[in-house]
């Protein structure tokens, strides 16, 4: 069974967005979507300042077994990325949800926050598939 | 995951761990999928001998093991295979995804040969390698250990409960073990308790792709020749009067890649960030080819390939994901004993 915090946002392509306090979002990739890559090996960030729409690929997961894009869970800019994955992308698998998360970004429209699932959801989504 | 037909895991913990532990200790394999298939009778060996591209003559005594594709008549390969001499014959150890195929394949060949062919489905197969694997082996079954560690590369003893052979996927030192199956768990807990770590399938494809060794289905099928899956060495062309079944396809196969008419199995490497993978499209200074097998080497930390392209391209680039990306071609054998091999 996957770790699936309940005070997280999930996109049914298995990100995962946290709302700070500061009004800017994290955004990573959850246990379930690690677990099912494998070992993580490179991880390719997109550069600060980048404007994005929701479900934009913004990301590039490669692990042992497949390369896999991340989509942006909502519009708005990146203003940091994770450096930490450029020589340990292994920290994804470790602590998905602590130092393995990918980037920050502003939050354009807080609507869309609505239209992503919460954690009962996204348990079941898994399960569906 | 389920793999024609078994239950295999893809990996017990992290796949790399797994990988690493067999480059720098030992792992085992539990590889009982593989099926067995003995050949006994009057003219085991001659038939043997027409089945299969490389000679079983060189078989010089009991035990001795060698590798071989089997043909079809039209030179493609039916199926790759390792076939140690026995005291009642021969045993064949042949992959599982293509059973039924090579059974019917053997038994179809086989007519007018004095020969019994059994498989054997009740055996059981653990791969334990690494460099500390024939040590750990040894400690567990210390009454064999003299007869073990006496035997060199590809070649085995039968030990009477079991058969152990210096075989293996790996580009480790190691050891197979063929035992019944009712005595593998034992077996397999004790190697475990000696040290020894379990490895599953996906630490298997890393490894053998690092010891630049073909994946049937992957880097060569019934439709593709030896030829052009850098399986030539394992044809035996003398004596020339033994004809073996696509002797005069392969030996037409191998005029044509020297007229550059087919094309050849090489080694890619990707010394920069980015994963090789299976069915990414080649562009060369000779035309176009295809990855056959690619992954991260996570003894290398980049990745490596094989790949069909034209015979004696100099240069190539790999289409990955929309972009050209420059790669190094280089002799299919990047990592043995847990070193870099290429240059």
């Amino acid at each position: 069974m996957s770790n699936i915090p309940d005070d997280l946002k999930y996109a049914s392509t298995h990100e995962w967005i946290r709302v700070n306090e500061n009004g800017v979002a994290t955004v990573g990739i959850s246990d379930h979507a690690q677990d099912a890559l494998g070992d993580i090996v490179f991880v390719d960030l997109p550069e600060p300042g980048t404007i994005v729409n929701a479900k934009d690929e913004v990301a590039v997961v490669e692990s042992v077994k497949a390369a896999s894009d991340l989509y942006s869970p909502i519009s708005g800019e990146i203003i940091e990325v994770n450096g930490v994955l450029a020589e340990a992308p292994e920290t994804v698998n470790s602590g998905p949800y602590e130092n393995g998360w990918f980037l920050k970004m502003t939050i354009s429209d807080a609507a869309e926050l609505d239209e992503l699932m919460d954690a009962d959801a996204y348990s079941d989504h898994c399960d569906e598939e | 995951m389920d793999f024609a037909g078994w239950d295999m895991p893809i990996n017990y913990g992290s796949q790399i761990e797994e990988h690493n532990q067999v480059r720098a200790a030992a792992g085992v394999f539990d590889v009982s999928h593989m099926t067995v298939v003995d050949v006994g009778g009057t003219e085991a060996k001659q038939f043997l001998q027409f089945l299969l591209a490389n000679d079983v003559a060189k078989l010089d005594e009991i035990g001795h093991a060698l590798y071989s594709a089997m043909l079809n008549h039209d030179g493609g390969v039916v199926d790759d295979l390792i076939v140690y001499r026995m005291n009642f014959g021969y045993r064949t150890v042949v992959n599982c995804a293509t059973r039924e195929k090579d059974l019917n394949w053997m038994a179809d060949t086989s007519a007018g040969f004095d020969v019994i062919i059994e498989e054997k489905p009740d055996l059981a197969i653990l791969a334990v390698h690494g460099p500390e694997a024939i040590e750990k082996v040894c400690s567990v079954l210390h009454k064999y250990a003299d007869k073990i560690l006496q035997l060199r590369n590809f070649r085995g003893t039968d030990l009477g409960d079991f058969f152990v052979a210096r075989t293996g996927y790996t580009g480790e030192k190691g050891l197979e073990l063929i035992l019944p199956g009712n005595g593998a768990t034992l077996l397999w807990d004790k190697l475990l308790a000696a040290g020894v770590k379990p490895a599953g399938l996906g630490a298997r494809d890393t490894l053998r792709l690092e010891a630049g060794m073909n994946l049937y289905g992957h880097d060569m099928d019934e439709s593709i020749s030896p030829i052009a899956a850098n399986m030539e060495k394992t044809i035996a062309w003398e004596p020339a009067n033994r004809d073996f079944i696509g002797k005069s396809a392969a030996w037409a196969a191998k005029k044509s890649q020297a007229e550059g008419e087919l094309p050849s199995l090489v080694g890619l490497v990707l010394e920069q960030r980015g994963v090789l993978r299976r069915g990414q499209t080649i562009f060369t200074d000779k035309g176009e080819g295809i990855i056959t097998s690619g992954t991260f080497s996570p003894t290398l930390k980049h990745s490596i390939a094989l790949a069909r392209i034209p015979v004696n391209s100099e240069h190539c680039q790999v289409d990955m994901r929309g972009q050209l990306i420059p790669v190094r071609i280089v002799k299919p054998n990047f990592v043995r004993f847990g070193k870099k091999f290429f240059d």
